[in-house]
């Protein structure tokens, strides 16, 4: 079997829900060892849906189950003295701590960066938080929805008659797990040469603002608050971006962003050059010397135009021109895809109490090193002996009294 | 001076638009050495077309976007055309350690510059080609920008008001598509250094997008359930959603896990009468009762101004933010105090706002070292000083408009 990208790196998870797993499980899915730690009622993620049949049990989350492939887990309850000490223990081996923690908690538990340093230096520790590790805000509480008003994306989604939006399914904790997936690898390539770790500080909130993309130029250029909606007006002095957005066609939405002049004249062509279209005004558009132009509402004829079409004919017969067009996907049809199908990019992989289920996969392939589902999502405690026994040595008599005890 | 994490990282990056460049630009405030290789006859194109050109924008080192999203990053120009500049970026990527594009799949091979080559030029080169849907596949030469992506991915789908149109995600599709490409590159290059190996990464941005939403895609198969479009509900949470205060289009985001929190809200509310009754007494009637019960939280969020709520609800364990604007986030306290933003000083715009690195490294801190490059201005520094051309020489490449 080919070798993976991150084999040998050895990561200890203590995180929940969506964004220190998602961080861990992108270093799993490429090879790094992961061992999750989870309290012993589970990680919360468990108690989220999707179930199969819609029957919650902690075993079959959809949530957990995709977050959370390729990695072991044992359960180890940090309120006893004991569980401290095991953790301290496999940190001591391990080369990457990721967690997600309130900043004060790793403090409490005695596992504070210094804390952890000392027990090896080498060490990365990679905490994922809604507002990091310093700042006035610091303890503030937060869920996705309040880390995507502060990182300033909920400002720009949505109409602008109406509330901001939500992009839904914890964005905020997407974004900042792959920062920090970025983060944690690139101290762990500095390790190489320094032999030094270090804490990598990553904020949901920083995380998200990172990637909002022209909302800066508004205010670093213009001075301006990017409204929730961008109109040709905005930019009516700039050169043009028009027609771009999701607009309604025959069975369903269709998505159109025309950029440059030739995918202008191309659209044109796509919808059957309307007598409008054609008009010259519309292709001086593009031209920024031109005035006027831009005051004129294409949007209606637009919007009229492309409801003679169906979703596939536009995006086949836009793409065969060169447009970026493309159908607005619901999940069943991500599936079905058939790009994704002939790219390989869903991998069944059975449970053995979920079954067997489609996951998604990776979006990059590495020729060398290939992304696979190894194992599926631990059942909770499953490497407790494994881990606890074979690994730190201890005794069957003390898994016992471990498990009896509560530590486990 | 710290080091960087990624000094001694050198990447030749043909990237353009906003993916490419973000990602590559990821590795540039880590401390690698990037050299953008353009020219002046295709220049990356939003130096001169963008949703964001300058008002005034003549040249190409007007763009603010530009200049934001190529941070760190050095310049040449070479006309990839001529096979003689073909020779010149073969060089270029003999010593350095990654190549990068986001052409359309294809076109490194027909510039001669496709993987097989260049791993003869560098044996342990790592490259990353990222698309809109990747380099193999039946609708593999499919163009696309960002909204393509998010569409093509899934998640436009479930962005949306209640029984409204899908809403279209602009740019920062293209961003977070493009942290991707930065973690594949990093992990090869941690392949390389425990094995000497190098690779070539295909990389697909709609796919990118996909990875997030696992949870409705694993409902789908699970349950052939389609997630739908839920405004701001969340699965159980209520109240969940952003509420208008004071000011003008200023907005709370308020999110109410427990009946603890809802106690506390409540109560900073001055325990108004309706909030007492039956229906909001449990987290499920709650979530069955929310839309009445979000007009009444806000007649209440209406009269204060967003940050003196956040501050109220934050202070009795309410998570409680304010929907910031591109400007406010400039001036938030906690972002100021983080230095989420840095300052360049731009040859031809002048003083520059832009975002600072999003991680924080205690040991090796990454930073914003300089302006996003102008075209071309790193010629001599990368044919001279790095490949060690003499002065005539490069002014021959000049002359033959090959650097250009």
């Amino acid at each position: 079997m080919a070798d993976r990208a991150l084999d040998g790196i050895k990561v200890v998870e203590l995180a929940q829900l969506v964004a220190g797993p998602y961080c861990a499980k992108l270093l799993a899915d490429l090879g790094a060892d992961v061992l999750k730690v989870e309290p012993p009622c589970g990680d919360r993620a468990r108690s989220l849906g999707p179930f199969p049949g819609d029957c919650p049990h902690h075993e079959q989350s959809g949530l957990f189950l995709y977050l959370n492939t390729n990695k072991r887990g044992i359960t180890l309850n940090l309120q006893a003295h004991t569980g401290r000490e095991i953790l301290r223990e496999l940190v001591r081996r391990a080369d990457v701590l990721v967690e997600d923690g309130p900043p004060p908690a790793m403090a409490w538990l005695g596992l504070d960066y210094e804390a952890l340093r000392e027990i090896n230096p080498g060490l990365v520790v990679t905490s994922i938080t809604p507002f990091g590790q310093s700042g006035p805000y610091r303890d503030y509480k937060a869920y996705d929805i309040t880390c995507q008003a502060a990182g300033g994306i909920a400002y720009v989604t949505g109409d602008p008659e109406q509330e901001p939006l939500i992009v839904p399914g914890n964005q905020a904790d997407y974004q900042a797990a792959l920062n920090a997936a970025v983060g944690t690898l690139a101290a762990l390539l500095c390790r190489e040469t320094s032999g030094q770790g270090q804490h990598v500080d990553i904020s949901e909130q920083e995380s998200i603002a990172s990637v909002l993309g022209d909302v800066i130029s508004f205010f670093s250029y213009q001075g301006r608050v990017r409204p929730r909606r961008v109109k040709p007006q905005d930019f009516a002095d700039f050169r043009l971006l028009w027609p771009a957005g999701i607009y309604p066609c025959k069975d369903g939405y269709i998505n159109i962003t025309v950029l440059e002049p030739h995918q202008w004249r191309s659209f044109v062509d796509l919808i059957g050059n309307p007598p409008w279209a054609t008009d010259p005004r519309y292709e001086d558009r593009y031209f920024p010397q031109e005035q006027g132009a831009a005051d004129i509402d294409l949007e209606p004829l637009i919007t009229e135009a492309l409801g003679h079409f169906t979703r596939e004919e536009l995006s086949h017969e836009g793409q065969r021109r060169r447009i970026p067009v493309s159908p607005v996907y619901d999940a069943s049809e991500v599936l079905r895809s058939p790009q994704l199908v002939e790219r390989g990019f869903f991998v069944p992989a059975r449970h053995p109490a979920a079954g067997t289920l489609t996951y998604p996969g990776a979006p990059y392939k590495l020729g060398q090193t290939p992304w696979r589902i190894e194992r599926t999502a631990p059942l909770l405690g499953e490497h407790n002996e494994e881990v606890l026994v074979k690994e730190l040595g201890l005794s069957r008599t003390d898994l016992v009294k471990m498990a009896q005890s509560g530590i486990i | 001076m710290t080091r960087l994490p990624l000094e001694g990282i050198r990447v030749a990056d043909f990237t353009w638009a906003w993916a490419g460049p973000y990602g590559t630009m990821q590795l540039a405030l880590m401390g690698a050495e990037v050299i953008k290789i353009e020219s002046t006859k295709r220049p990356d194109h939003s130096r001169m077309r963008s949703l964001a050109s300058g008002p005034t924008a003549t040249g190409p080192n007007q763009a603010p976007i530009f200049n934001e999203l190529n941070l760190n990053k050095l310049s040449v120009t070479l006309d990839l055309t001529q096979p003689k500049a073909v020779e010149l970026a073969k060089r270029v990527i003999a010593v350095s350690d990654v190549v990068a594009d986001n052409f359309r799949p294809g076109t490194m091979d027909k510039l001669g510059l496709g993987y097989e080559v260049l791993r003869q030029v560098k044996p342990d080169i790592i490259m990353l080609s990222s698309s809109a849907v990747g380099a193999i596949g039946p609708e593999r030469l499919y163009v696309g920008y960002a909204p393509t992506f998010s569409a093509l991915g899934g998640i436009a789908h479930l962005t949306g008001y209640d029984d409204g149109p899908p809403i279209p995600l602009m740019g920062s599709s293209d961003l977070r598509s493009a942290t991707a490409t930065a973690f594949a590159i990093l992990s090869a290059l941690y392949h390389r250094a425990q094995t000497g190996e190098g690779q070539f990464i295909d990389l697909s941005s709609r796919e990118t997008i996909s990875v997030l939403i696992g949870d409705a895609i694993l409902d789908y198969t699970m349950n052939h359930r389609v997630a739908d479009r839920h405004g701001n509900r969340d699965q159980i949470m209520a109240p969940h959603n952003y509420y208008a205060c004071r000011d003008k289009d200023t907005w709370i985001a308020i999110a109410v896990a427990t009946d603890l929190e809802w106690q506390a809200l409540c109560h900073a509310m001055g325990d108004p009468p309706w909030a007492a009754d039956v229906k909001y007494a449990d987290v499920y009637s709650r979530w069955q009762h929310q839309d009445e019960m979000d007009r009444l939280i806000e007649e209440w969020t209406s009269r204060h101004s967003h940050y003196q709520l956040a501050e109220m609800l934050q202070k009795v364990g309410v998570a409680a933010t304010p929907a910031l604007s591109g400007t406010e986030m400039f001036r938030d306290p906690h972002l100021l105090e983080r230095e989420f933003a840095a300052e360049v000083e731009h040859p031809v715009m002048g003083k520059m706002v832009v975002i600072g690195p999003p991680w924080k490294f205690s040991g090796t801190p990454a930073r914003v070292m300089r302006y996003g490059p102008l075209l071309g201005e790193h010629n001599d520094y990368v044919f001279g000083e790095i490949l060690g051309m003499s002065r005539e020489e490069i002014q021959e490449f000049v002359d033959e408009k090959v650097i250009n």
